[in-house]
Formats: C-alpha cells, structure tokens, sequence
C-alpha cells in the first residue's frame, strides 16, 4: 500500500508496509494515484515510471506485508498508572474523569495500596518499569506519591528494576519543594494547561468556579524555568477552540518549548464535543500549525509538538507497531481502592476492570484488550497509518462505540492529519539542513 | 533520480532481532487521550531527540 499526500504544495508518498518515504514529483503522484497521463511528455513518463520499478524492485516501494506477528499473548506488566487521587481541584468542563472521581466518591489511595501495587507491577515484569502518578489531581496525594516513589527506588537494586516515574499535574498548587521533587525523581512531568487565558479559563475553573490561568501558568513557568529533565505542557482543545494553533503559539510564545495540545473526548451532546462537520477546520489548522512549527523551529522559538513528533532513524520496531498501546496488557491502571482496570481512562468502568490487588487478574480480559490489535481489526488493516497509531485509543472506541474494536473514526482522521504533518516536517527540515550544509 | 528523492528506505525494523518489549508503553507519556507509536523511539537505538537544540547549548 502507497499512501501520497501533499503538505505546503509538496508531494510526499508512504510505503505502509516498509515505512519507506519519498518526495516526488506531479508525475510520479500521478502514476501512483492513477491520474492523467496525458498532462505529461512520454519521456517524462517513461523516466518516473522507471524510478518507481527500481523502487519496487528493491522492495521499498508496494512492499509485500510485514512479516512480523503479534506475540502470543504474555502477561508480563511493565507500565502503571497509579489514580492516586479520585479528587481535584480544578472542575474541568470536559473531564473524562467526571471532575476527577472517577464517578466514584473524592478519596485518595492509601500507602498500602500504592505499595501492593508496585509490589504486583515488580513480581509481573521486566527490567524496565514505567510508573505515572495521575487522577484526579495527583498532589493532593502527593505524600503517597513521595512514599510510593522511595518505596520503588529501595527495590530496584535487589530486584534488578529500574523505575521511570512521571506524574501528570494541573500546577495549581505546584511549589518550589515540588519541584525539586520532580527533578529529583520524576524522569517526566506533564503539566495541564490549554494555552491562552480566555480559552484555559472558560473550561478549567477551580471546584469554587473561579479562574485558574493565572495561578496555573505562574507555577507553570517557575516549573520551566527550575526544570531539569524532560516535561510537556499539556492541553487539550474542544470545539471552543477549533483555532488551537493559537494556543501552541501561544504557549511556545510564553516559553515553553515542549508542547502536546490533544482534541477532547466527548460525545456529540456535549458543546465542547468536536464533531464530523468540525474535522476540515482541524484538519487546516493542523497545517497552519506545521508550517509555524517549521518556521520556528529555524529561530530561538524552537518547540516541540508531541504529535509532530517523529523518529524514522530510530524508530520502533514492527512488533511494537502491533501491539499498540498496551491498555490491559503490558500497561494497566491502579484505581484508589485498588482496582485494576485497562487504562486511565477506563477507570470506573466497572465492566472493564480486571481485578483488584491481592486477588487474581481476569487473564481472560486481560487478552480480550491485548488481541485488540491492528491485525484483529479489518477497518484498521486497510489504513496506511496503520503502523503509526497502532490501532488508536480502545478507550475512545469504547466510549463511543462501547466496542474496543471498532475504531473511533473521527480520532482517526485527526490521527492520519498528524502523521502527514509529521513525516512532511521532517522531510522538508532534513531538505533544508541539507541545503544550508552544502 | 530525478522524479523521486528518497528521505527513507525501510524505517520499520521488520528483523527477527526486535520486540525485545524494552520501549515505553504508548500511552505513558504526554497524551493520555490519543496515543501512537508513530512519535516513539525503540529504546535500544537511542530515542527520539527532542530536546530544543538551543537549551542543549547552554
């Protein structure tokens, strides 16, 4: 399968199967999309076609399908989120989390908890283990966090473990104190905020109902300044702000330099919901945000965007490109009271848990969410991002399809939008590092 | 050629020396609503750089 896109008037064309890349020109777009010859000379024709045997030829080009099989199943854990907190202090207008609870009561995990968590995650693993700190608001636990954190850090030598902690936070009350926590501790932070004041104000209030721009984004730059490590700032964009280049801009105009702005998830009801007749605007806005992306990048506004992110050189391996996310599988998540449910977001979705801590796991769901992969879904085996996004969210799937195996087809063509941007970008910079090389 | 400019050949690792299950698990980065693969790294071949290349040179 070829997949050709244009990006800025430029040509590009994806092999799916061996995510080999190319530019090419009006005439090789039009033999591979079928279109009119006859706008071309013959010589020309011929010439391109020729390009492209060589290209088959050689198995970059129409190359036959990966060989590589999803593992048979294993139930090796290596990756947790640990809910410390089914409480917050903000009352976010689109929060999956329901405000935080969960729709559960306001609680927060106890130490024991945390502990007979990293203790299962320990036994069911690997070297390398993964931990997020997440809720609700994560620092209103934030003496649990410290405790589970040390607690981790005393096995990783006699077990031969090695922890990467990140914790997700809204920096609402983020201190100094803290933040030498993190760079002590957290080898990732994620700090919530939307991007301009009008836009994070109008959806993330405090649970009093008062605005929390200003609180948030002063915390948010003492943190950006002090921060040692890795760290984005997190947003999340609804229908409110279909326009959310502004807010990338914005945020990248404040400083920040590692930046993820994501689109909402919600059902059609709500008014923030970003619905099938919004796509188009998104989709351009995508573009207006990667040709800025490209701008900036030359001068001293150089940012990241996490979903123009891209590693050919080192990129993961086909397996890993089946597998997917890992919810229920490699990754689950810890609720307070110590249910084992997929992911975060299927926290409270009683019908998805998969056990609680100290009992045994229901391996039977466990493979239901592993086997939810890109060759057990034919709508995703006919995509050409298929080894980009690996099959997408299973909680979106499930929240809207209330089926983990059927894709949630708006997320998808956002999801293919981010991938052309981000190939194209990485195209079109190594072209001009080249020319200013030479 | 002159048609086409090739940017990569095969980045997918397709060799029976992978899934060594080493990488990050999708959804335990920034996200958390709308995870890929696309934007990670295998962890044995070094990981994406992502740092701003100006903070880097301070």
């Amino acid at each position: 399968m070829v997949h050709t896109f244009v990006f800025d008037g430029r040509s590009f064309a994806l092999d799916t199967e061996s995510g080999s890349f190319f530019e090419i020109d009006e005439i090789v777009k039009a033999i591979l999309n079928g279109g009119d010859m006859s706008l071309f000379s013959s010589c020309a024709v011929k010439e391109a076609t020729a390009e492209i045997e060589r290209l088959k030829a050689d198995g970059v080009l129409f190359a036959p399908p990966i060989k590589a099989e999803l593992p048979e199943y294993s139930p090796v854990i290596k990756a947790m989120c640990l809910n410390v907190s089914h409480n917050c202090n903000l009352a976010c207008a689109y929060c999956f989390a329901e405000g935080g609870t969960y729709n559960d009561e306001r609680r927060n995990m106890s130490f024991d908890t945390a502990k007979a968590a990293i203790d299962m995650l320990v036994e069911a693993s690997g070297r390398n283990l993964e931990v997020d700190f997440f809720g609700g608001e994560p620092m209103l636990d934030l003496d649990v966090v410290k405790r589970t954190v040390y607690y981790a850090r005393s096995l990783e030598k006699e077990k031969n473990k090695n922890f990467r902690f990140t914790i997700t936070t809204n920096a609402y009350k983020l201190t100094d104190e803290d933040i030498d926590f993190f760079n002590e501790q957290m080898y990732n932070v994620v700090i919530s905020v939307d991007g301009r004041p009008e836009v994070h104000d109008r959806v993330r209030k405090s649970v009093g109902g008062q605005k929390t721009f200003d609180t948030v984004i002063k915390n948010a730059l003492r943190f950006k300044e002090r921060r040692k490590g890795q760290y984005y700032v997190r947003g999340t964009f609804t229908r409110y702000n279909l326009d959310f280049c502004s807010d990338v801009l914005y945020l990248n105009d404040l400083g920040f330099d590692q930046i993820s702005i994501e689109p909402v998830v919600l059902d059609g009801k709500s008014p923030m919901s970003i619905r099938e007749e919004d796509i188009p605007t998104v989709l351009a806005e995508y573009d207006k945000l990667a040709k800025e992306y490209i701008a900036r990048r030359k001068t001293d506004k150089w940012f990241n965007f996490f979903h123009f992110m891209t590693d050919i050189d080192n990129a993961p391996c086909a397996v890993k490109r089946l597998k997917g996310c890992g919810a229920g599988g490699e990754y689950v998540a810890v609720a307070p009271d110590g249910t084992i449910y997929p992911c975060h977001q299927f926290d409270g979705i009683k019908a998805t848990a998969l056990g609680k801590l100290g009992g045994t796991l229901d391996e039977d769901m466990r493979k239901k969410f592993y086997y939810c992969a890109v060759p057990s879904k034919p709508e995703c085996s006919e995509c050409w991002a298929k080894y980009y996004c690996s099959g997408g969210c299973m909680a979106n799937s499930y929240k809207f399809n209330n089926d983990i195996n059927a894709p949630y087809k708006p997320a998808c063509e956002l999801m293919r939008k981010r991938v052309e941007c981000a190939l194209a970008i990485k195209a079109i910079e190594e072209s001009e590092n080249a020319e200013t090389a030479d | 050629m002159t048609h086409i400019r090739v940017i990569r050949k095969s980045t997918i690792d397709n060799g029976c020396d992978t899934a060594c299950g080493e990488c990050q698990t999708s959804c335990q980065s920034a996200c958390k609503t709308s995870c890929t693969v696309g934007n990670q790294s295998c962890e044995r071949k070094g990981g994406v750089k992502v740092l701003n290349p100006q903070r880097k040179q301070k």
